[in-house]
């Protein structure tokens, strides 16, 4: 197929233009990471200090230490949870599944920072006091609905017939639970796991709310940390986290492709 | 002597409010072919799950070898099924779906790898062991299910329409294989369909189902032959079903006309249902038969011709190796053998 020259040099501005604006200064953040110089306007050669310093500050290092066990524990958690719901919806009639679906859904498009600010509000009713728990507490529940809509599309694939083919073959209800439907389900699960796993790593408003005084994410770090002005560590310590969610991004994605071909063949 | 190996005892099941099956009473010998005929929506899968333990009957009584099995969950009963989409586990390849219920067992592994593979060979998949599931065809993905099933020597096979998903050719080339198979295990195989050629050229025993009853249990020429009623009579195979009275015992009248017949015990002046399969009508010259009729229309068929013939009051259907062409008037003839008396209802 000819394409028009106008409508290729168009397309070829709005592609440069677009990755300018949204990469340039993510670009620039992971250059002056490696800068010399303090400021931010000169370039005064190649350095690792502020990584150095970085992995020398503990109270980053605690931070980094809650946000991936934070993430690590929520994502487990959300899964088995998620899992569950999701094929508690997947049997409820039309209009239950619908009402839960939709129930689901609601903090995906959530502000969150109102997300934020009810949980903070249940914590205190319940009295917990905020620290771990009610940092892991939060991330679990904005984790769930993430895993219920990967696991959802699995289910509706499955063949059901397999579940009953395994208790006919002599597997107890369990067991055919976990030898012939969980690992149908596996894909939709990982994908699940590591879009939680992500996201629970980039949050930083829900965190902010639910965290407390004592403990602190490397979100939170960073942003009181720049309060007091920005430190090249700062960039460091973004530079890193950008690259993380950019690798487990990288990964969902070849997993999704993956399996699509695998479809086609 | 055969042996009762499973005996269904006035099962009713339902759904919410409607009725699947109203009281089904069914008994099936040891190493029997048994074909439960009907058509979709009659209660014969339902009635296979009763049996499989997928489903709880809202009533009745379930019993295998004498003892009662209402309430065993199905994997501790010794059937295993066919189901009809095949059901194989798609994330195992071929040996370790044909292994799988050997492997729940805690079978040692030389004699998984024994069986597993000497199954393989009876369906003649030997060499496919290491195949994806989901890479075969549609008559092998059958192959496995059905070597999945047997590899654990059930008593009983439980087949839920296993070919319905195959061309004829190769559903043909299957019926033989299933009833070899079948023969060689010496093992009990209910079956269902609703393919009545299919019923008829496998079974032992059919049983035709329509709306959650059993209409009729027997032998395939005893269905063929002597349909209970109408409902029979239409599902297996084309029928001419006139109604009739019967005057006395051995003498019938229909279509304005006494024929004798060979049917007995219906009593004096009992309105019924005559059937007359159209391969015994037979076609004569005017004025040797005993009823007249126009030829309506004339079909080639291949072994035969199909004819319809009217004559004034009903619409015989016919068929026939010699052709009459339509508009010529003609002769029927029905042999007293060739009628077929059954009480009036029970038509659908």
């Amino acid at each position: 197929m000819k394409k028009n020259p106008i409508a290729r040099l168009f397309s070829s501005v709005y592609g440069v233009l677009v990755f300018t604006f949204m990469y340039a200064p993510i670009v620039v953040l992971i250059v002056f990471s490696f800068n010399k110089l303090k400021s931010r306007g000169k370039w005064g050669g190649f350095t690792l200090d502020w990584y150095r310093a970085l992995f020398e500050n503990d109270t980053i290092m605690s931070a980094l230490w809650n946000t991936l066990s934070i993430a690590l524990l929520s994502s487990t958690i959300a899964i088995i949870v998620g899992t569950m719901a999701a094929i508690g919806i997947f049997f409820m009639n039309k209009h239950w599944r619908k009402v839960h679906m939709n129930v689901a859904y609601l903090p995906v498009m959530n502000a969150d920072i109102v997300t934020g600010i009810s949980l903070l509000l249940v914590f205190s009713v319940l009295g917990i006091r905020l620290g771990y728990v009610s940092l892991l507490l939060a991330h679990v529940t904005f984790n769930i609905p993430y895993v219920i809509l990967s696991v959802m599309p699995k289910l509706q694939q499955l063949e059901w017939h397999t579940y009953e083919a395994a208790q006919d073959l002599g597997a107890s209800p369990v067991q055919a639970f976990f030898k012939a439907v969980l690992p149908e389900l596996m894909p939709g699960v990982v994908t699940g796991f590591l879009l939680a796993f992500t996201l629970s790593i980039d949050d930083f408003v829900i965190s902010y709310f639910t965290a407390g005084a004592g403990v602190s994410t490397l979100s939170v770090t960073i942003y009181s940390m720049a309060r007091k002005g920005i430190k090249p560590e700062i960039n460091a310590l973004s530079a890193i986290m950008f690259v993380t969610v950019l690798v487990l991004l990288l990964i969902i994605n070849f997993r999704n492709n993956a399996s699509q071909q695998k479809k086609l063949k | 002597m055969q042996k009762e190996l499973i005996r269904l005892e006035n099962i009713v099941k339902n759904y919410g409010e409607t009725q699947i099956l109203k009281g089904i009473n069914l008994y099936i010998n040891d190493s029997e072919f048994l074909t439960i005929l009907g058509p979709s929506g009659c209660g014969k899968t339902t009635t296979l799950r009763v049996i499989g333990g997928f489903e709880q009957p809202t009533q009745g009584r379930v019993w295998f070898d004498g003892k009662e099995m209402t309430h065993v969950p199905p994997h501790k009963r010794q059937v295993n099924t066919v189901f009809q989409k095949y059901a194989l586990f798609t994330h195992m390849n071929v040996f370790e779906n044909v292994a799988f219920g050997l492997r729940l067992k805690k079978t040692p592994n030389d004699e998984v790898e024994r069986r597993v593979n000497a199954m393989l060979d009876m369906v003649n998949l030997s060499g496919y062991g290491k195949r994806d599931a989901t890479s075969l065809s549609g008559g092998e993905q059958q192959r496995v299910a059905i070597a999945r099933a047997l590899v654990n020597r059930p008593k009983v096979l439980l087949l839920d329409e296993p070919l319905g998903a195959l061309d004829l050719k190769l559903r043909k080339e299957m019926q033989l294989e299933l009833k070899t198979m079948q023969k060689q295990l010496g093992i009990t195989f209910i079956y269902v369909t609703h393919d009545q050629e299919e019923a008829l050229t496998m079974s032992d025993t059919v049983v035709v189902m329509n709306k959650g009853s059993i209409q009729q249990i027997g032998t395939p020429i005893d269905i063929y032959n002597e349909p209970k009623n109408a409902f029979v009579a239409n599902f297996i195979g084309q029928s001419n079903i006139i109604p009739g009275v019967m005057n006395r015992d051995l003498e019938v009248t229909f279509d304005g006309h006494t024929f004798p017949c060979v049917d007995s015990g219906f009593g004096t002046e009992t309105p019924v249902d005559v059937v007359v399969r159209p391969e015994d009508v037979q076609l004569v010259e005017e004025g040797r038969g005993q009823l007249s009729g126009i030829v309506e229309s004339l079909i080639f068929k291949g072994v035969h011709y199909e004819m319809v013939v009217d004559t004034g009051s009903f619409h015989f259907l016919v068929q026939s190796t010699a052709a009459v062409q339509p508009g010529v008037r003609t002769d029927l003839l029905i042999a007293p053998d060739a009628i077929h008396i059954m009480k009036k209802g029970g038509a659908e």
